[in-house]
């Protein structure tokens, strides 16, 4: 199965084609063929795990080519896909999860007009992101990188008709955009330097290192950080994905929590020879994810929207895969890469349920009690939010928590110290959520509707996952995935310094059980009127909060006074960049059209006259060069 | 004794058929000024057939060049005329719905696409100073004439500023040609080529020839600072004109250029690259921003005309072979794009007032769902976004460009395609994510979209298997001298 | 004694940058073109002048050539000017500025 790998890619794109062509021809179906084509996809990346289990750890790294591309001479440009244990695992969570939340969706979408589109786009995205976890070198990952951001804008305004769709779509599309400018350089400054885009050149061959200088290593790898960190939504680009929840909610669990936002980490932990050859890059990559890990953990505590409190918890959850990729521990961030698909899908899908059963209804403060009407979903956002949370023995724990214990264990003492921070506002913030929107009274009018057993049955299989990935798959360093991972990010040699492993784990439930009685004590039902009422502008600490640390106004005052007065560069890149999610480009072009018709004034005249002074400079060079 | 030259004529048969079903339609449209279309554009697409044979005939010849010297017989020329032919098979096809649907008989259109045509297929195959001015002259004549066709206010001033301009243009390009004359007391490109190698020549006097070779061609490939009449032409033409030498044009001219700048001035690559570089440069910035500017979709596809001339021009800096199948793969896939586009811009802005500005093309995706997506394949690629033909064109300049040790020109390009990226895909919302308003004028008849999802298909097809050209592509880029 | 040929290429110069300052300078579109006219013309006492200086004839047969397409371009350029002044009552360039930006 390994060399048929190209299939997992094919058939996506085969069905995506058709939905796109004459889905309207095909109505509700097309949801169906989406979902069997994506179960094809699986299928055939689990029997190339199953043959990768047959081969002895060494040869498990194969290249598969699947179409000359270019032949230019004796170098051929050819289409190649690397199956190895990091792009077969990565290749399982994204046909695994992905075929799951594409069979919600069939539920999901029962009442929207356009299907066929829809699925079109879903199939699309993971053609676009297979072919990113399975490209044998850069510029076919580049490639479905920025596929893979075109689907997600084109899904985020799925509902176009929705001007805050349409306006997050903008958003998204040109902050990530910034990021992909940054790893398109990086690629270039490869380029130069290698003279490839091959990984093997590029990051060393069968435990070789690359051949490159720290200095040149540390800019290669700061500028795929950059990319990383749009794609991933770090600080300082992360102000597009609260909003990107603006999207159908199968969009959001399946590109912004499971997979998409996860290629920036892939991506460092992929590139981690490059990475590891700088002296400071990794240090960085430790730093934006420690960061982004507990900006996106306080912030999710002062949002009443349940998606956005999600989307800043996925943010959050991103910064402790960075954190782990920073300090060396590669599998351990793919562990919990693979764990937080699992949870973080189910999350989103159950809150998709509610919104599906209470009229698009996502503010908790009009929620509550919805145990009541909604047990099923009640249970399994629980199992998302028990996995979530870190508690043992779910998944959570095996991989948040052994992060936490490593960076102890190898010295790091601050990040420890913080992450654990990091962690108990994990715990608090989604138990906040379960505590708001699930027990309790009903704050809501009418009556909630179940989801249906088709919406229901992914959700089983999703929170099993979440719950039992931990021990299942022993995402714990010297586990099964962890040492499958070992041919392509090495082992984790665990450390002796600090306290023992024990005391750590032992402190890591009890701020797990901090975090949780902190949000009892809040958000019990007793309580309630504390903050329920709580307007949408509030002052103090929790407004700061709501508003995500008033990131965006910032950017937005930024824009405002020193964009405008500052100096034309940091205007350009102020208003083209952050306001430009709104009107930049527009901004922009009214700006250039001011100077446009001074030049091209549309008299003859003036035009030889900027022909003759090029024809003028040509004739000065060749006076020069005489 | 002077020796009668031997006249060689099959070595430009497809010349001589496309200046022939140009003469042939000229008289008739004399005789049948008022008569029917239809039989002007069988028998154009019939000439234009007869002239892609011939040159498909031509692919396997011996001889290197004919007639004295004057015109080359190499694979460069076939698949640039090869190219022709199809660029201006869509030109007449346009043409002929564009004047049908307003029932505005122009039927001199065709005798002047076929003439443009022979020029353009003359100046492939040039081999000889003296021809290439002759060749653009001819293309150039015809097109002034073109661009004038329906005589209303926009294309005759078009025209107008198109013809002074390119007279303009066509004194310098003369005084190159004279100064490489003096230079080498030859104008034909394998004597400069000799001669500037050899003790012959002043290589001074070349150089100052070839940068004005580069002025005069340059201006009719609209590089920066020389591009001034495009943003006017390209929008006052009537859009199949514009379409037809807005791509047509470029293969000519830019085929043109790698016989006189690789060939005959090729020991002057050194000196030339860096004029040549900052040309690129220049037309790859200046080209992307004022296209963001624009709100007149003819017009911001005319910069964006400027900056791909950047781009195919970055590949000059490389005198390998490489260079010349990654300009010509550029130059295939840019053609097949913006034919397209500007059908598709011909198509919505209905009939020969030529609505263009961007309210025409708001919510297009609701109302011309076809229209819309052919038009956002063709930005698409030319903003080069995989799986397009754009994107493996620019790749291929650039690795060009970046192997002859020009990686800034190489940064500023990707630089400039990101910026076009904005403007080609704020098209592409404008059409799929705003509220369609004002009446729909676009045309609705089914055949010019089937016509045009040839090229949006050719644009997919080389985006995702490139190599089936390439390899041609590379047998050309051998000029044997 | 012969002239020498630099002396033909200095005159050749000097009528060339004549035209184009006319076509520079000019707001008449009768009087741009005859500017560029003057610069062909230029240029043919370039080609004819080096062809006497290399000793062969292949300038002088350029010069005609140019002169013939010389003569085209006036057919053509001045229809064209014809029909903009048939429609617009001027031939001033600087008025034909519909197309412009």
């Amino acid at each position: 199965m390994i060399d048929l790998i190209g299939l997992t890619i094919a058939v996506p794109l085969v069905a995506s084609g058709v939905n796109l062509l004459i889905g309207k021809r095909l109505g509700r179906r097309s949801g169906w063929i989406a979902t069997a084509a994506m179960a094809v996809s699986f299928i055939v990346a689990l029997g190339a795990l199953l043959q990768m289990f047959s081969l002895p750890a060494e040869e498990r790294t194969q290249v598969v080519t699947v179409a000359e591309w270019i032949r230019a001479g004796a170098a051929a440009v050819s289409l190649d896909l690397r199956v190895d244990p990091l792009s077969i695992t990565m290749a399982l969570v994204v046909t695994g999860v992905g075929s799951l939340i594409h069979l919600y969706a069939i539920g999901y979408m029962d009442h929207d007009e356009r299907p066929g589109r829809f699925f079109g786009y879903m199939n699309l995205f993971c053609a676009f992101m297979l072919a990113l976890v399975l490209a044998n070198d850069f510029l076919l990952l580049y490639l479905g990188w920025e596929g893979v951001g075109l689907c997600s804008y084109l899904l985020i305004g799925f509902w176009s008709d929705r001007p805050d769709a349409a306006r997050a779509a903008k958003k998204a599309f040109i902050t990530t955009r910034i990021g992909d400018v940054l790893l398109m350089l990086g690629l270039f400054v490869m380029w130069v330097h290698f003279g490839s885009f091959d990984f093997d050149v590029v990051l060393g061959h069968e435990g070789s290192l690359p051949e490159i200088a720290a200095g040149t290593a540390t800019a290669i790898s700061l500028l795929l950080l950059g990319g990383a960190v749009g794609k991933s939504a770090q600080l300082p680009l992360h102000v597009w994905l609260p909003d990107a929840m603006a999207g159908p909610t199968p969009v959001s669990a399946l590109i912004h929590a499971a997979t998409m936002v996860t290629a920036g980490v892939y991506l460092v932990v992929r590139a981690h020879a490059l990475f590891e050859i700088s002296d400071v890059a990794l240090a960085v990559v430790a730093v934006v994810g420690l960061a982004g890990a507990l900006y996106g953990g306080f912030s999710s505590l002062g949002q009443y929207d349940m998606k956005r409190a999600l989307a800043y918890s996925t943010m959050s959850q991103l910064g402790f895969m960075f954190l782990a990729a920073g300090l060396g521990f590669y599998p351990t961030a793919i562990a919990l890469l693979v764990a937080h698909a699992f949870y973080k899908a189910l999350l989103f899908l159950t809150s998709g349920n509610v919104m599906h059963g209470l009229h698009d209804e996502v503010d908790v403060r009009r929620l509550g009690g919805l145990r009541h009407d909604m047990p099923w979903t009640a249970a399994l956002f629980g199992a998302g939010a028990l996995a979530l949370s870190g508690l043992p023995p779910f998944s959570g724990f095996f991989t948040k928590d052994v992060i936490l214990d490593l960076a102890s264990r190898d010295g790091a003492t601050w990040a420890f110290v913080l992450g654990s921070l990091g962690a108990m506002v994990s715990a608090w913030y989604i138990a906040r959520l379960y505590f708001t929107a699930f027990i309790g009274e009903r704050r809501y009018e009418g009556s909630a509707h179940e989801a249906s057993a088709l919406m229901r049955t992914p959700l089983v299989v999703l929170a099993v996952g979440a719950l039992f990935a931990g021990i299942g798959l022993e995402l714990t360093p010297e586990g099964t995935l962890p040492m499958f991972l070992e041919p392509v990010l090495g082992h984790v040699v665990e450390g002796d310094a600090g306290p023992s492993t024990q005391v750590l784990m032992v402190l890591a439930v009890v701020v797990t059980l901090i975090g949780i009685g902190i949000a009892w004590r809040l958000y019990r039902p007793a309580n309630q009127e504390r903050w329920v009422s709580f307007p949408e502008r509030e002052p103090g600490m929790a407004g700061v909060l709501a508003h995500g640390f008033y990131i965006d106004g910032l950017y937005a005052w930024i824009v405002a006074n020193v964009g405008l007065r500052g100096a034309a560069a940091l205007a350009w890149f102020d208003r083209t960049v952050v306001d430009g999610a709104v009107n930049g480009v527009g901004t922009l072009a009214t700006r250039a059209s001011g100077l446009a018709p001074i030049w091209q004034s549309g008299k003859v005249r003036r035009y030889a006259l900027s022909f003759m002074a090029g024809g003028v400079a040509l004739l000065l060079y060749a006076a020069v060069k005489i | 004794m002077i020796d009668a030259p031997r006249v060689e004529l099959w070595a430009i048969l497809p010349v001589l058929m496309l200046f022939g079903g140009g003469l042939i339609a000229l008289l008739a449209s004399g005789f049948a000024r008022r008569a029917a279309q239809a039989p002007f554009a069988l028998f154009t697409l019939a000439a234009l057939a007869a002239a892609a044979a011939s040159a498909l005939w031509l692919w396997n010849r011996e001889t290197t060049t004919a007639l004295e010297g004057m015109v080359s017989i190499d694979r460069l020329a076939v698949v640039a005329t090869l190219a022709l032919c199809g660029i201006g098979a869509f030109g007449a096809y346009l043409g002929f719905h564009y004047f049908e649907r307003d029932d505005f008989r122009r039927n001199e259109f065709y005798a002047l696409l076929l003439f443009a045509l022979g020029g353009m297929a003359l100046l492939v195959a040039a081999a000889d100073l003296i021809v290439v001015f002759l060749a653009v002259e001819v293309l150039s004549l015809a097109l002034y004439v073109m661009t004038a066709l329906t005589f209303r206010r926009g294309p005759t001033e078009a025209a107008m500023k198109y013809f002074l301009l390119g007279a303009f243009a066509s004194a310098f390009l003369l005084y190159g040609v004279a100064m490489s004359y003096g230079a080498s007391a030859t104008t034909s490109v394998q004597g400069l080529a000799r001669a500037l190698t050899g003790v012959g020549g002043s290589q001074p006097l070349a150089l100052v020839g070839a940068l004005l070779l580069v002025v005069g061609l340059g201006f009719k490939v609209s590089l920066v600072p020389f591009h001034m009449w495009t943003p006017d032409v390209y929008q006052g033409a009537p859009s199949p004109v514009t379409a037809f030498m807005s791509a047509a044009t470029k293969v000519a001219v830019f085929v043109a250029m790698v016989r006189v700048l690789d060939v005959a001035f090729g020991s002057l690559a050194w000196d030339l690259a860096p004029a040549i570089a900052v040309l690129s440069a220049g037309s790859m910035i200046l080209g992307s921003v004022l296209a963001i500017a624009q709100r007149d979709v003819k017009r911001m596809l005319a910069y964006s005309s400027v900056a791909q001339a950047g781009f195919i021009l970055s590949s000059f800096v490389s005198p390998e072979r490489e260079g010349i199948a990654a300009a010509l793969f550029y130059l295939i896939s840019y053609s097949a794009a913006v034919v397209g586009a500007f059908g598709v811009v011909m198509l919505i802005s209905g009939g020969i007032r030529e609505q263009t500005g961007f309210e025409r093309f708001r919510g297009l995706g609701r109302r011309q769902p076809v229209l819309a997506a052919l038009l956002s394949v063709f930005l698409l690629s030319l903003a080069g976004i995989p799986p397009t033909a754009g994107f493996v064109a620019k790749v291929l300049v650039f690795g060009a460009a970046t192997s002859a040790g020009y990686w800034p020109l190489v940064l500023i390009g990707a630089l400039a395609s990101v910026a076009g990226a904005f403007f080609y895909l704020r098209v592409i919302a404008l059409m799929a994510m705003q509220e369609p308003r004002g009446v729909d004028i676009a045309d609705p008849s089914p055949l010019p979209r089937l016509v045009l999802a040839v090229p949006a298909v050719t644009v997919v097809v080389l985006g995702i298997v490139p190599g089936v050209i390439v390899p041609l592509l590379q047998e050309a880029g051998v000029l044997t001298w | 004694m012969r002239t020498p040929v630099a002396y033909f290429l200095l005159l050749s110069a000097i009528l060339f940058s004549l035209g184009t300052a006319s076509v520079l300078l000019r707001r008449n579109a009768l009087r741009i073109f005859m500017g560029v006219e003057l610069q062909l013309n230029a240029v043919n006492l370039t080609l004819v002048a080096f062809s006497r200086m290399h000793m062969e004839l292949d300038g002088q047969i350029l010069a005609f050539f140019s002169m013939v397409v010389a003569a085209a371009e006036v057919v053509v350029g001045l229809a064209i000017i014809v029909a903009v002044f048939r429609r617009t009552s001027t031939t001033d360039v600087d008025r034909a500025s519909v197309l412009r930006g």
